[in-house]
Protein backbone atom coordinates (compact mmCIF):
# COMPACT_ATOMS: atom_id res chain seq x y z
CA UNK A 1 0.00 0.00 0.00
CA UNK A 2 2.83 2.34 0.94
CA UNK A 3 4.63 1.40 -2.25
CA UNK A 4 1.55 2.18 -4.33
CA UNK A 5 1.28 5.62 -2.72
CA UNK A 6 4.98 6.22 -3.43
CA UNK A 7 4.51 5.04 -7.02
CA UNK A 8 1.63 7.45 -7.65
CA UNK A 9 3.49 10.36 -6.08
CA UNK A 10 6.78 9.76 -7.87
CA UNK A 11 5.10 9.03 -11.22
CA UNK A 12 3.21 12.32 -11.10
CA UNK A 13 6.40 14.14 -10.15
CA UNK A 14 8.48 12.51 -12.90
CA UNK A 15 5.77 13.34 -15.45
CA UNK A 16 5.90 17.01 -14.49
CA UNK A 17 9.69 17.00 -14.55
CA UNK A 18 9.75 15.36 -17.97
CA UNK A 19 7.29 17.84 -19.44
CA UNK A 20 9.50 20.68 -18.18
CA UNK A 21 12.36 19.42 -20.36
CA UNK A 22 12.65 21.73 -23.35
CA UNK A 23 12.26 18.79 -25.74
CA UNK A 24 10.06 16.72 -23.44
CA UNK A 25 6.55 17.19 -24.81
CA UNK A 26 7.67 18.35 -28.26
CA UNK A 27 9.99 15.41 -28.83
CA UNK A 28 7.69 12.67 -27.59
CA UNK A 29 4.32 13.95 -28.78
CA UNK A 30 4.52 16.68 -31.40
CA UNK A 31 7.38 15.49 -33.62
CA UNK A 32 6.05 11.92 -34.17
CA UNK A 33 2.60 13.26 -35.07
CA UNK A 34 3.96 15.89 -37.49
CA UNK A 35 6.30 13.34 -39.10
CA UNK A 36 3.42 10.91 -39.43
CA UNK A 37 1.30 13.46 -41.26
CA UNK A 38 4.08 14.78 -43.51
CA UNK A 39 5.46 11.35 -44.47
CA UNK A 40 1.97 10.01 -44.95
CA UNK A 41 1.21 12.81 -47.41
CA UNK A 42 4.37 12.04 -49.36
CA UNK A 43 3.70 8.29 -49.46
CA UNK A 44 0.02 8.63 -50.33
CA UNK A 45 0.98 10.47 -53.52
CA UNK A 46 3.00 7.41 -54.55
CA UNK A 47 0.77 4.61 -55.86
CA UNK A 48 3.44 1.94 -55.25
CA UNK A 49 3.38 2.75 -51.55
CA UNK A 50 -0.37 2.31 -51.21
CA UNK A 51 -0.08 -1.17 -49.71
CA UNK A 52 2.43 -0.04 -47.12
CA UNK A 53 0.29 2.93 -46.11
CA UNK A 54 -2.88 0.97 -45.58
CA UNK A 55 -1.34 -2.08 -43.87
CA UNK A 56 2.02 -1.31 -42.35
CA UNK A 57 2.20 2.41 -41.72
CA UNK A 58 0.29 2.16 -38.40
CA UNK A 59 2.62 -0.66 -37.28
CA UNK A 60 5.66 1.32 -38.39
CA UNK A 61 4.44 4.41 -36.51
CA UNK A 62 3.87 2.44 -33.31
CA UNK A 63 7.29 0.82 -33.58
CA UNK A 64 8.98 4.20 -33.99
CA UNK A 65 7.15 5.65 -31.02
CA UNK A 66 7.94 2.55 -28.95
CA UNK A 67 11.65 2.68 -29.86
CA UNK A 68 11.65 6.39 -29.03
CA UNK A 69 10.19 5.58 -25.62
CA UNK A 70 12.81 2.87 -24.96
CA UNK A 71 15.70 5.15 -25.98
CA UNK A 72 14.36 7.99 -23.89
CA UNK A 73 14.05 5.66 -20.91
CA UNK A 74 17.60 4.34 -21.38
CA UNK A 75 18.95 7.88 -21.55
CA UNK A 76 17.03 9.07 -18.49
CA UNK A 77 18.23 6.12 -16.42
CA UNK A 78 21.82 6.72 -17.56
CA UNK A 79 21.60 10.44 -16.75
CA UNK A 80 20.02 9.75 -13.36
CA UNK A 81 22.75 7.27 -12.55
CA UNK A 82 25.56 9.54 -13.70
CA UNK A 83 24.18 12.45 -11.70
CA UNK A 84 23.87 10.41 -8.51
CA UNK A 85 20.08 10.86 -8.59
CA UNK A 86 19.41 7.13 -8.60
CA UNK A 87 21.71 6.63 -5.64
CA UNK A 88 20.05 9.50 -3.77
CA UNK A 89 16.56 8.12 -4.39
CA UNK A 90 17.64 4.60 -3.48
CA UNK A 91 18.95 5.79 -0.10
CA UNK A 92 15.37 6.70 0.88
CA UNK A 93 12.56 4.35 1.89
CA UNK A 94 11.51 4.27 -1.80
CA UNK A 95 11.67 0.74 -3.15
CA UNK A 96 14.05 0.24 -6.10
CA UNK A 97 11.20 -1.24 -8.16
CA UNK A 98 9.11 1.90 -7.58
CA UNK A 99 11.99 4.20 -8.61
CA UNK A 100 12.42 2.38 -11.93
CA UNK A 101 8.78 1.57 -12.72
CA UNK A 102 7.74 5.22 -12.52
CA UNK A 103 9.78 5.89 -15.65
CA UNK A 104 8.09 3.06 -17.53
CA UNK A 105 4.65 4.35 -16.50
CA UNK A 106 5.53 7.91 -17.57
CA UNK A 107 6.67 6.61 -20.95
CA UNK A 108 3.51 4.53 -21.42
CA UNK A 109 1.27 7.45 -20.44
CA UNK A 110 2.96 9.83 -22.87
CA UNK A 111 2.85 7.16 -25.53
CA UNK A 112 -0.90 6.78 -25.06
CA UNK A 113 -1.31 10.49 -25.75
CA UNK A 114 0.90 10.24 -28.85
CA UNK A 115 -1.00 7.20 -30.15
CA UNK A 116 -4.34 8.91 -29.68
CA UNK A 117 -3.13 11.91 -31.66
CA UNK A 118 -1.69 9.62 -34.35
CA UNK A 119 -5.03 7.83 -34.63
CA UNK A 120 -6.87 11.14 -34.99
CA UNK A 121 -4.35 12.36 -37.56
CA UNK A 122 -4.60 9.06 -39.41
CA UNK A 123 -8.38 9.33 -39.69
CA UNK A 124 -8.13 12.87 -40.90
CA UNK A 125 -5.25 12.50 -43.37
CA UNK A 126 -5.20 8.90 -44.60
CA UNK A 127 -7.53 7.16 -46.96
CA UNK A 128 -6.64 3.56 -45.99
CA UNK A 129 -9.28 1.38 -44.33
CA UNK A 130 -9.46 1.79 -40.50
CA UNK A 131 -8.66 -1.15 -38.25
CA UNK A 132 -11.66 -3.20 -37.18
CA UNK A 133 -10.22 -3.43 -33.65
CA UNK A 134 -8.74 -0.07 -32.58
CA UNK A 135 -8.71 -0.93 -28.87
CA UNK A 136 -6.93 -4.23 -29.44
CA UNK A 137 -4.34 -2.42 -31.54
CA UNK A 138 -3.92 0.25 -28.86
CA UNK A 139 -3.49 -2.36 -26.12
CA UNK A 140 -1.06 -4.24 -28.33
CA UNK A 141 0.98 -1.06 -28.78
CA UNK A 142 1.14 -0.57 -25.01
CA UNK A 143 2.13 -4.22 -24.45
CA UNK A 144 4.85 -3.96 -27.10
CA UNK A 145 6.26 -0.77 -25.58
CA UNK A 146 6.10 -2.10 -22.03
CA UNK A 147 8.00 -5.24 -23.00
CA UNK A 148 10.58 -3.31 -25.02
CA UNK A 149 11.26 -0.94 -22.11
CA UNK A 150 12.73 -3.87 -20.20
CA UNK A 151 15.43 -3.95 -22.92
CA UNK A 152 16.05 -0.31 -21.96
CA UNK A 153 17.04 -1.36 -18.44
CA UNK A 154 19.51 -3.92 -19.79
CA UNK A 155 20.95 -1.29 -22.16
CA UNK A 156 21.17 1.22 -19.31
CA UNK A 157 23.07 -1.35 -17.26
CA UNK A 158 25.52 -2.24 -20.00
CA UNK A 159 26.15 1.24 -21.42
CA UNK A 160 28.01 3.10 -18.75
CA UNK A 161 27.64 6.71 -19.76
CA UNK A 162 24.64 8.79 -20.70
CA UNK A 163 26.49 10.12 -23.75
CA UNK A 164 26.55 6.69 -25.40
CA UNK A 165 23.18 5.44 -24.20
CA UNK A 166 21.21 7.15 -26.97
CA UNK A 167 23.49 6.44 -29.98
CA UNK A 168 24.35 2.83 -29.07
CA UNK A 169 20.73 2.08 -28.18
CA UNK A 170 19.60 3.61 -31.48
CA UNK A 171 22.02 1.52 -33.53
CA UNK A 172 20.82 -1.67 -31.87
CA UNK A 173 17.08 -1.01 -31.97
CA UNK A 174 16.87 0.51 -35.45
CA UNK A 175 19.01 -2.34 -36.83
CA UNK A 176 16.66 -4.85 -35.27
CA UNK A 177 13.69 -2.91 -36.67
CA UNK A 178 15.16 -3.05 -40.16
CA UNK A 179 15.19 -6.86 -40.09
CA UNK A 180 11.89 -7.20 -38.22
CA UNK A 181 9.97 -8.18 -41.35
CA UNK A 182 8.33 -4.79 -41.60
CA UNK A 183 10.16 -3.69 -44.75
CA UNK A 184 10.82 -7.01 -46.46
CA UNK A 185 9.83 -10.57 -45.58
CA UNK A 186 12.02 -12.63 -43.25
CA UNK A 187 12.42 -15.24 -45.99
CA UNK A 188 14.44 -12.69 -47.96
CA UNK A 189 17.09 -12.58 -45.21
CA UNK A 190 20.24 -14.76 -45.24
CA UNK A 191 19.79 -17.61 -42.77
CA UNK A 192 22.13 -16.12 -40.14
CA UNK A 193 20.22 -12.85 -40.11
CA UNK A 194 16.93 -14.70 -40.14
CA UNK A 195 17.95 -16.41 -36.89
CA UNK A 196 18.77 -13.01 -35.36
CA UNK A 197 15.44 -11.64 -36.59
CA UNK A 198 13.53 -14.55 -35.09
CA UNK A 199 15.27 -14.06 -31.75
CA UNK A 200 14.58 -10.32 -31.81
CA UNK A 201 11.59 -9.13 -29.78
CA UNK A 202 11.00 -6.41 -32.38
CA UNK A 203 10.15 -9.02 -35.01
CA UNK A 204 7.49 -10.48 -32.73
CA UNK A 205 6.25 -7.01 -31.84
CA UNK A 206 5.74 -6.25 -35.55
CA UNK A 207 3.98 -9.58 -36.07
CA UNK A 208 1.61 -8.95 -33.15
CA UNK A 209 0.78 -5.41 -34.23
CA UNK A 210 0.20 -6.44 -37.85
CA UNK A 211 -2.18 -9.17 -36.74
CA UNK A 212 -4.07 -6.90 -34.37
CA UNK A 213 -4.36 -4.16 -37.00
CA UNK A 214 -6.12 -6.40 -39.50
CA UNK A 215 -8.35 -7.76 -36.75
CA UNK A 216 -6.82 -11.16 -36.06
CA UNK A 217 -7.73 -11.99 -32.47
CA UNK A 218 -5.25 -12.19 -29.58
CA UNK A 219 -5.60 -15.94 -29.35
CA UNK A 220 -4.02 -16.57 -32.74
CA UNK A 221 -1.09 -14.29 -31.80
CA UNK A 222 0.08 -16.44 -28.90
CA UNK A 223 3.62 -17.05 -30.23
CA UNK A 224 4.27 -13.32 -30.53
CA UNK A 225 2.75 -12.63 -27.11
CA UNK A 226 4.80 -15.43 -25.58
CA UNK A 227 7.96 -14.03 -27.19
CA UNK A 228 7.27 -10.57 -25.75
CA UNK A 229 6.56 -11.98 -22.29
CA UNK A 230 9.79 -13.98 -22.52
CA UNK A 231 11.58 -10.72 -23.37
CA UNK A 232 10.17 -9.18 -20.20
CA UNK A 233 11.18 -12.20 -18.11
CA UNK A 234 14.71 -12.41 -19.53
CA UNK A 235 15.45 -8.68 -19.48
CA UNK A 236 14.05 -8.21 -15.97
CA UNK A 237 16.13 -11.12 -14.68
CA UNK A 238 19.28 -9.90 -16.42
CA UNK A 239 18.88 -6.29 -15.34
CA UNK A 240 18.10 -7.25 -11.74
CA UNK A 241 21.55 -8.90 -11.76
CA UNK A 242 23.57 -6.33 -13.68
CA UNK A 243 21.70 -3.08 -13.04
CA UNK A 244 23.95 -0.47 -11.48
CA UNK A 245 22.63 2.30 -9.30
CA UNK A 246 25.83 4.36 -9.33
CA UNK B 1 23.11 4.22 27.64
CA UNK B 2 24.19 2.15 24.63
CA UNK B 3 25.97 4.04 21.84
CA UNK B 4 23.82 5.35 18.99
CA UNK B 5 26.21 3.89 16.44
CA UNK B 6 28.63 1.06 17.00
CA UNK B 7 30.98 -0.23 14.36
CA UNK B 8 33.21 -3.24 15.00
CA UNK B 9 35.91 -4.61 12.69
CA UNK B 10 34.30 -3.15 9.59
CA UNK B 11 35.89 -4.22 6.32
CA UNK B 12 34.96 -3.38 2.74
CA UNK B 13 36.86 -4.16 -0.44
CA UNK B 14 36.29 -3.27 -4.08
CA UNK B 15 38.04 -5.96 -6.07
CA UNK B 16 41.63 -5.92 -4.87
CA UNK B 17 41.31 -2.49 -3.25
CA UNK B 18 40.75 -2.57 0.50
CA UNK B 19 38.65 0.54 1.07
CA UNK B 20 37.97 0.01 4.77
CA UNK B 21 40.06 -2.27 6.94
CA UNK B 22 39.18 -3.36 10.48
CA UNK B 23 37.55 -0.08 11.52
CA UNK B 24 35.89 0.10 14.95
CA UNK B 25 34.34 3.04 16.81
CA UNK B 26 31.20 4.14 18.61
CA UNK B 27 29.17 7.33 18.38
CA UNK B 28 27.39 8.47 21.52
CA UNK B 29 24.02 10.13 21.76
CA UNK B 30 23.99 13.88 21.22
CA UNK B 31 27.54 14.26 19.94
CA UNK B 32 28.94 15.47 16.65
CA UNK B 33 31.32 12.74 15.57
CA UNK B 34 33.60 13.27 12.60
CA UNK B 35 35.55 10.95 10.33
CA UNK B 36 38.55 12.97 9.21
CA UNK B 37 40.88 11.95 6.41
CA UNK B 38 42.08 12.74 2.92
CA UNK B 39 40.06 11.91 -0.19
CA UNK B 40 40.04 8.19 -0.84
CA UNK B 41 40.80 7.30 2.78
CA UNK B 42 37.60 5.28 3.16
CA UNK B 43 35.40 7.85 4.95
CA UNK B 44 32.45 7.67 2.57
CA UNK B 45 32.58 3.88 2.30
CA UNK B 46 32.56 3.64 6.10
CA UNK B 47 29.65 6.06 6.37
CA UNK B 48 27.67 4.34 3.62
CA UNK B 49 28.07 1.00 5.38
CA UNK B 50 26.72 2.61 8.56
CA UNK B 51 23.81 4.14 6.63
CA UNK B 52 22.95 0.78 5.07
CA UNK B 53 23.56 2.12 1.54
CA UNK B 54 26.47 -0.31 1.12
CA UNK B 55 26.98 -3.85 2.41
CA UNK B 56 30.18 -4.45 4.39
CA UNK B 57 32.30 -7.52 3.62
CA UNK B 58 32.94 -8.15 7.30
CA UNK B 59 32.29 -6.64 10.69
CA UNK B 60 29.26 -5.54 12.65
CA UNK B 61 27.39 -2.26 12.39
CA UNK B 62 24.57 -1.24 14.70
CA UNK B 63 22.59 1.98 14.46
CA UNK B 64 20.04 2.58 17.22
CA UNK B 65 20.27 -1.15 17.90
CA UNK B 66 19.46 -2.15 14.31
CA UNK B 67 21.52 -3.70 11.55
CA UNK B 68 21.37 -0.97 8.88
CA UNK B 69 22.05 -3.53 6.13
CA UNK B 70 18.55 -4.93 6.66
CA UNK B 71 17.11 -1.53 5.64
CA UNK B 72 14.28 -1.94 8.12
CA UNK B 73 11.58 0.72 7.88
CA UNK B 74 11.79 1.40 11.60
CA UNK B 75 15.45 2.39 11.32
CA UNK B 76 14.97 4.38 8.09
CA UNK B 77 12.33 6.46 9.81
CA UNK B 78 14.78 7.37 12.57
CA UNK B 79 17.82 8.40 10.53
CA UNK B 80 18.48 11.27 8.11
CA UNK B 81 20.98 10.93 5.30
CA UNK B 82 22.87 13.43 3.15
CA UNK B 83 25.02 11.71 0.52
CA UNK B 84 28.26 13.02 -0.93
CA UNK B 85 27.92 14.64 -4.37
CA UNK B 86 24.27 13.71 -4.61
CA UNK B 87 21.93 15.40 -7.04
CA UNK B 88 18.24 15.54 -7.68
CA UNK B 89 16.38 15.74 -10.94
CA UNK B 90 17.48 18.93 -12.72
CA UNK B 91 13.97 20.29 -13.03
CA UNK B 92 12.49 19.19 -9.71
CA UNK B 93 11.37 22.21 -7.69
CA UNK B 94 12.56 22.69 -4.13
CA UNK B 95 9.06 22.34 -2.68
CA UNK B 96 8.42 19.21 -4.77
CA UNK B 97 11.51 17.51 -3.35
CA UNK B 98 10.44 18.38 0.20
CA UNK B 99 6.91 17.22 -0.58
CA UNK B 100 8.16 13.90 -2.01
CA UNK B 101 10.38 13.26 0.99
CA UNK B 102 7.46 14.02 3.33
CA UNK B 103 5.38 11.25 1.74
CA UNK B 104 8.16 8.75 2.42
CA UNK B 105 8.03 8.92 6.21
CA UNK B 106 5.17 8.37 8.65
CA UNK B 107 6.20 11.25 10.91
CA UNK B 108 7.57 14.46 9.42
CA UNK B 109 8.20 18.06 10.37
CA UNK B 110 6.57 21.04 8.67
CA UNK B 111 8.34 21.36 5.32
CA UNK B 112 7.74 25.08 4.85
CA UNK B 113 9.06 25.85 8.34
CA UNK B 114 12.15 23.78 7.61
CA UNK B 115 12.79 25.66 4.35
CA UNK B 116 12.35 28.93 6.22
CA UNK B 117 14.84 27.85 8.87
CA UNK B 118 17.39 26.85 6.25
CA UNK B 119 16.89 30.08 4.34
CA UNK B 120 15.33 28.44 1.30
CA UNK B 121 11.80 29.88 1.42
CA UNK B 122 12.49 32.25 -1.43
CA UNK B 123 13.77 29.35 -3.51
CA UNK B 124 10.83 27.02 -2.92
CA UNK B 125 9.67 27.31 -6.56
CA UNK B 126 13.17 27.19 -8.08
CA UNK B 127 14.40 24.21 -10.09
CA UNK B 128 17.13 22.16 -8.43
CA UNK B 129 19.57 22.97 -11.25
CA UNK B 130 19.18 26.70 -10.63
CA UNK B 131 20.31 26.50 -7.00
CA UNK B 132 23.82 27.50 -5.92
CA UNK B 133 26.11 24.90 -4.36
CA UNK B 134 25.30 26.15 -0.88
CA UNK B 135 21.57 26.16 -1.55
CA UNK B 136 21.72 22.59 -2.85
CA UNK B 137 23.50 21.48 0.29
CA UNK B 138 20.96 23.30 2.46
CA UNK B 139 18.19 21.52 0.57
CA UNK B 140 19.90 18.19 1.23
CA UNK B 141 20.13 19.09 4.90
CA UNK B 142 16.40 19.88 4.83
CA UNK B 143 15.68 16.49 3.24
CA UNK B 144 17.87 14.77 5.83
CA UNK B 145 15.91 16.46 8.62
CA UNK B 146 12.40 16.04 7.16
CA UNK B 147 11.59 12.97 9.29
CA UNK B 148 12.88 14.57 12.50
CA UNK B 149 15.60 11.88 12.73
CA UNK B 150 17.54 10.91 15.84
CA UNK B 151 20.78 10.47 13.91
CA UNK B 152 21.88 12.62 10.97
CA UNK B 153 24.57 11.53 8.50
CA UNK B 154 26.41 14.28 6.65
CA UNK B 155 29.00 13.27 4.07
CA UNK B 156 31.46 15.96 2.90
CA UNK B 157 28.84 18.56 3.54
CA UNK B 158 30.79 21.68 2.66
CA UNK B 159 33.14 20.42 -0.05
CA UNK B 160 33.23 22.87 -2.93
CA UNK B 161 31.48 25.66 -1.05
CA UNK B 162 32.87 29.15 -0.54
CA UNK B 163 33.90 30.15 3.01
CA UNK B 164 30.72 32.17 3.60
CA UNK B 165 28.39 29.30 2.61
CA UNK B 166 30.55 26.94 4.63
CA UNK B 167 30.11 29.00 7.80
CA UNK B 168 26.34 29.13 7.31
CA UNK B 169 26.24 25.33 6.99
CA UNK B 170 28.37 24.91 10.12
CA UNK B 171 25.93 26.98 12.12
CA UNK B 172 23.11 24.77 10.85
CA UNK B 173 24.92 21.62 11.92
CA UNK B 174 25.46 23.07 15.37
CA UNK B 175 21.74 23.84 15.59
CA UNK B 176 20.94 20.23 14.65
CA UNK B 177 23.00 19.05 17.60
CA UNK B 178 21.41 21.63 19.92
CA UNK B 179 18.09 19.89 19.24
CA UNK B 180 19.54 16.79 20.87
CA UNK B 181 20.30 14.90 17.69
CA UNK B 182 23.41 12.87 17.03
CA UNK B 183 25.47 13.96 14.03
CA UNK B 184 27.90 11.68 12.21
CA UNK B 185 29.89 13.51 9.54
CA UNK B 186 32.88 13.04 7.27
CA UNK B 187 35.25 15.78 6.24
CA UNK B 188 38.70 16.38 4.86
CA UNK B 189 38.73 19.93 6.23
CA UNK B 190 40.71 20.37 9.42
CA UNK B 191 38.92 23.56 10.29
CA UNK B 192 35.55 21.89 9.92
CA UNK B 193 36.57 19.03 12.19
CA UNK B 194 37.98 21.40 14.81
CA UNK B 195 34.98 23.74 14.75
CA UNK B 196 32.21 21.16 14.72
CA UNK B 197 33.26 17.80 16.06
CA UNK B 198 33.12 16.75 19.68
CA UNK B 199 35.20 13.73 18.74
CA UNK B 200 37.24 12.99 15.65
CA UNK B 201 38.36 9.70 14.16
CA UNK B 202 41.35 10.04 11.86
CA UNK B 203 41.21 7.61 8.97
CA UNK B 204 43.84 6.92 6.36
CA UNK B 205 44.24 4.12 3.78
CA UNK B 206 41.08 2.53 5.14
CA UNK B 207 42.36 2.24 8.68
CA UNK B 208 41.32 4.20 11.72
CA UNK B 209 44.56 5.55 13.13
CA UNK B 210 43.41 7.83 15.95
CA UNK B 211 40.27 8.74 17.86
CA UNK B 212 39.47 11.35 20.46
CA UNK B 213 38.55 15.00 21.04
CA UNK B 214 40.68 17.52 19.19
CA UNK B 215 42.32 18.57 22.48
CA UNK B 216 43.10 14.98 23.39
CA UNK B 217 44.68 14.30 20.01
CA UNK B 218 46.77 17.47 20.20
CA UNK B 219 47.91 16.73 23.75
CA UNK B 220 48.77 13.17 22.78
CA UNK B 221 50.66 13.85 19.56
CA UNK B 222 51.69 17.49 19.50
CA UNK B 223 52.19 18.50 23.11
CA UNK B 224 54.80 21.16 22.26
CA UNK B 225 53.98 24.85 22.37
CA UNK B 226 56.02 27.25 20.25
CA UNK B 227 56.89 30.90 20.58
CA UNK B 228 58.13 32.92 17.65
CA UNK B 229 59.90 36.11 18.59
CA UNK B 230 62.12 38.73 17.05
CA UNK B 231 64.46 41.08 18.72
CA UNK B 232 66.68 43.87 17.38
CA UNK B 233 68.88 43.73 20.53
CA UNK B 234 71.47 41.38 19.09
CA UNK B 235 69.86 38.37 20.70
CA UNK B 236 71.58 34.99 20.44
CA UNK B 237 70.48 31.44 21.07
CA UNK B 238 72.40 31.46 24.36
CA UNK B 239 69.85 33.82 25.91
CA UNK B 240 67.41 30.93 26.31
CA UNK B 241 69.86 28.19 27.25
CA UNK B 242 68.85 26.14 30.24
CA UNK B 243 65.30 27.45 30.31
CA UNK B 244 62.88 25.00 32.00
CA UNK B 245 60.84 22.88 29.59
CA UNK B 246 62.61 24.08 26.46
CA UNK B 247 63.15 21.40 23.84
CA UNK B 248 64.43 23.28 20.81
CA UNK B 249 65.60 26.69 19.78
CA UNK B 250 65.88 27.50 16.13
CA UNK B 251 66.96 30.70 14.50
CA UNK B 252 64.51 31.45 11.67
CA UNK B 253 66.40 34.48 10.34
CA UNK B 254 69.57 34.93 12.35
CA UNK B 255 70.47 38.37 11.02
CA UNK B 256 67.14 39.83 12.17
CA UNK B 257 67.28 37.94 15.44
CA UNK B 258 64.11 35.93 14.77
CA UNK B 259 63.71 32.67 16.69
CA UNK B 260 61.30 29.83 17.19
CA UNK B 261 61.37 28.29 20.63
CA UNK B 262 59.52 25.08 21.28
CA UNK B 263 58.92 23.38 24.57
CA UNK B 264 56.68 21.16 26.64
CA UNK B 265 54.33 21.95 29.44
CA UNK B 266 51.59 24.47 30.13
CA UNK B 267 54.11 26.84 31.69
CA UNK B 268 56.37 27.02 28.70
CA UNK B 269 55.04 30.29 27.28
CA UNK B 270 55.13 31.93 30.74
CA UNK B 271 58.70 30.75 31.19
CA UNK B 272 59.73 32.44 27.96
CA UNK B 273 58.07 35.70 29.01
CA UNK B 274 59.76 35.47 32.40
CA UNK B 275 63.19 34.94 30.85
CA UNK B 276 62.70 37.91 28.52
CA UNK B 277 61.74 40.10 31.49
CA UNK B 278 64.63 38.87 33.67
CA UNK B 279 67.14 39.80 31.03
CA UNK B 280 65.32 42.94 29.90
CA UNK B 281 65.33 41.74 26.30
CA UNK B 282 63.42 44.08 24.00
CA UNK B 283 61.25 42.11 21.55
CA UNK B 284 59.64 43.47 18.41
CA UNK B 285 57.50 40.44 17.68
CA UNK B 286 56.03 37.85 20.03
CA UNK B 287 53.61 35.21 18.89
CA UNK B 288 52.60 31.84 20.29
CA UNK B 289 51.80 28.92 18.06
CA UNK B 290 49.50 26.23 19.36
CA UNK B 291 49.33 23.03 17.39
CA UNK B 292 46.07 22.06 15.72
CA UNK B 293 44.59 18.97 14.08
CA UNK B 294 46.59 19.72 10.95
CA UNK B 295 49.79 19.23 12.95
CA UNK B 296 48.38 16.07 14.50
CA UNK B 297 47.59 14.71 11.07
CA UNK B 298 51.03 15.57 9.78
CA UNK B 299 52.61 13.88 12.78
CA UNK B 300 50.47 10.76 12.43
CA UNK B 301 50.76 10.26 8.68
CA UNK B 302 53.90 12.12 7.72
CA UNK B 303 52.03 14.18 5.14
CA UNK B 304 49.51 16.99 4.95
CA UNK B 305 45.85 16.06 4.41
CA UNK B 306 45.86 17.80 1.03
CA UNK B 307 48.77 15.75 -0.38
Amino acid sequence: MTSLRHLVKLTWLETKIFLREPMGAIGTILIPVVLFVVLGRLFSAEPKAAGFVSNDLPVFAVMLVAIGAVLSLTTIIAIYREGGILKRLKATPLSPVVILSTHVIVKLALMSVTLTLLALAGRRFYSGPPTPAPWSFFLGAILVTASLTTIGFVLASLIRTARFAQPLGSILLYSLLSISGLFFPLEALPSGWRAVALASPLTHAVELLRGLWVGTGWASQWTAILALLATVAICTTVSSRVFRWE
Amino acid sequence: MPPVISVANLRKTYGSLVAVDDVSFTVEEGEIFGLLGPNGAGKTTTMECVEGVRKPDAGTVRVLGHDPGARATDLQNRIGVQLQEAHLQKRIKVWEAVDLWRTLFPRTVDGEALLEELGLSEKRDANFMDLSGGQKQRLFIALALINDPEVVFLDELTTGLDPQARRTIWEMVQRIRERGKTVFLTTHLMEEAERLCDRVAVIEHGRLIELGTADELIARHCPERSVVLSSDAGLSVDAFAGMPGISSIAAIESENGRFRLAGLGDDFVSNVIERLAERSIRVTEFRTETPNLEDVFLKLTGHSIRD
